[in-house]
């Protein structure tokens, strides 16, 4: 058995849920190599090279892999799919996008972000918003997988594996990227962080999400997220979304804060250690789930808590 | 421009899911069942842009069972022009997965040829996140997944995509696959004149044979099971208790 790894990186460095993907890799059983792909992207290939378990980095050089387009790399990694029974990526927005495409050109199903490795061919994962968890066998010679981030700890580092240049394939020229609008932050990634402080629509204005929350997130060292309904009212930008169908996080801590607790929200939330709530309405669902829950007023609390701390 | 846009029978997003306790799946009888939200934002963006003056026509497929005629009339009722349904038995739609649907939706491209394919980037059912992707690579097409904008204009779609670390700007060469995601619109509510109206609007119904597509699944599901459950905590006074709990009872601060 050999597994591909796809990295996500930015191709001067590597993206943190390449770590866990490289784990659950070795959860599966067999040589593990990692394809890193892009332009420019030789330190990143470096710090694939240092993960703990990886037997071989292949770095695919070109231009038109710069902007991590699904096209052209679906191409190269089915080009190098040959000799693998796995393909992982994590099941971020970058390996969510491509590793459909993949199996759809290798001709088989794509099993998306797993939970759990019961065997080689047998997985975990949840469907419903997380509200179940599926155990599914693949029949299909190549298993294409997508990695949910949270379930699995990051491999270790200090390896030193070979390195091997492979060639790019020909551009297809289906995609150009226009432009990116990158949230720009000195906080922790939303989906690496110990501690994350998160605002819904309690805040009642983006203003008032800056304000009250920023401050705590600053004592705590924490990452910002918000519900979908803060996210929609326009208090944050997309990328704080937590969710099922935004980032799914599991902290050490996350504070939920005039957050009722949807389904969907808690879908990408209660896999975290501790849960506080802070909410006016006794009765909302976040606090079936939280393990200290605070009802009032947030506009008095937040602050007091953040003196507090 | 003709633009297709595929949609999916789902339980309805307000149901609370119940796991059944043989463990073969989640509860389906008598069981709420609605247009895939998502779905209802991709049809609600082709009949945006049938209004613009850009696509001449909007077709709903769906791939599924007889009901699944339910989900396409919602969408004629909220302005597609006319339907299809690749019917499959009920026993078949259970194990219907998303590679086999991008291979019936392929065939059901070849046939209409459509420019653009506007599909929600997941169904709430089985959160999979594939069929969009798939079929783009079915088809050789281009691929903008995640679209919170879009606009088409000489031969190309301009896609606004929400990613992890904020919003990517895409150019695609068209004919092109379009995955929404929520914050693309808001979808309109269908009038009850306009539902009697979708009751008259054409649906084609087509075997999965006659699309010459194996449609047998890949995937087994061995048993479906309960989450764990999280045990509710208690409440704590004020901030100070909070604070007190955090600090010396789970040691996270």
């Amino acid at each position: 058995m050999a597994i591909l790894v796809i990295a996500e990186h930015d191709n001067a460095a590597l993206k943190a849920a390449t770590l866990n993907t490289v784990a659950a890799a070795g959860k599966v059983g067999g040589e593990v190599h990692v394809l890193v792909a892009g332009s420019g992207c030789a330190a990143a290939a470096q710090a694939a090279a240092q993960l703990a378990g990886v037997a071989k980095v292949k770095l695919a050089e070109a231009p038109h892999y710069a902007d991590q387009t699904a096209e052209n790399l679906a191409a190269l990694v089915v080009a190098n799919a040959s000799g693998y029974t796995h393909i992982l990526a994590p099941a971020t927005t970058f390996g969510k996008n491509l590793l459909p495409r993949v199996a759809a050109l290798l001709d088989v199903a794509q099993i998306s972000e797993i939970c759990g490795v019961e065997s080689p061919d047998t997985f975990v994962r949840p469907i419903y918003a997380g509200n179940a968890l599926a155990t599914v066998k693949s029949s299909d010679p190549v298993k294409v997988i997508t990695v949910r981030t949270t379930a699995f700890d990051a491999c270790g580092q200090g390896n030193a594996a070979p390195v091997e240049a492979i060639a790019a394939c020909p551009d297809l020229g289906l995609t150009q990227l226009v432009g990116r609008e990158l949230t720009k932050s000195e906080r922790p990634e939303l989906g690496a962080a110990k501690v994350i402080v998160s605002g819904g629509r309690g805040l009642a204005s983006g203003e008032n999400y800056h304000k009250l929350l920023e401050p705590l997130a600053d004592k705590l060292n924490a990452a910002l997220g918000a519900s979908r309904a803060a996210v929609d009212a326009g208090f944050v930008p997309n990328d704080y979304q937590v969710g099922q169908t935004g980032k799914v996080v599991a902290p050490q801590l996350y504070l939920a804060i005039g957050i009722s607790g949807a389904i969907q929200h808690l879908a990408g939330m209660k896999d975290s250690k501790v849960i506080v709530a802070i909410n006016k309405d006794p009765d909302a669902p976040i606090f079936a789930v939280a393990d200290y829950g605070l009802v009032g007023d947030l506009f008095q609390i937040v602050p007091e808590l953040t003196a507090a701390l | 421009m003709k633009v297709l846009v595929p949609v999916k029978r789902v339980i309805d997003y307000n149901v609370k899911v119940r796991v059944k306790a043989d463990q073969s799946g989640v509860e389906l009888a008598g069981v709420k069942m609605a247009l895939n939200p998502f779905d209802e934002i991709a049809v609600e963006e082709g009949v945006r842009l049938k209004e613009a003056g850009i696509a001449a026509e909007v077709v709903a497929v769906s791939c599924g069972a007889t009901v699944c005629q339910e989900q396409l009339r919602t969408a004629l009722a909220l302005g597609a022009d006319r339907a299809i349904l690749v019917e499959t038995d009920a026993a078949q739609a259970e194990t219907l997965q998303s590679l086999a649907v991008a291979k019936l939706l392929k065939a059901v491209c070849d046939k209409e040829q459509p420019q653009l394919v506007i599909l929600g980037k997941q169904a709430i059912d089985d959160d999979a996140n594939q069929t969009g992707q798939m079929l783009a690579a079915l088809l050789g097409w281009p691929q903008a997944t995640f679209a919170s904008k879009v606009s088409v204009a000489d031969g190309k779609a301009q896609v606004t995509r929400e990613i992890d670390g904020g919003l990517e700007t895409l150019s695609i060469r068209l004919p092109a696959i379009v995955t929404t995601d929520l914050r693309l619109n808001e979808p309109r509510y269908a009038t009850l004149p306009n539902i009697m109206k979708a009751k008259k609007k054409p649906m084609d119904v087509l075997k999965p044979a006659e699309l010459g597509v194996d449609i047998a699944p890949r995937l087994t599901t061995l048993k479906v099971a309960e989450p764990p459950k999280r045990q509710a905590g208690v409440k704590v006074a004020d901030v100070a208790e909070l604070v007190a709990k955090l600090k010396n009872e789970a040691k996270v601060i």
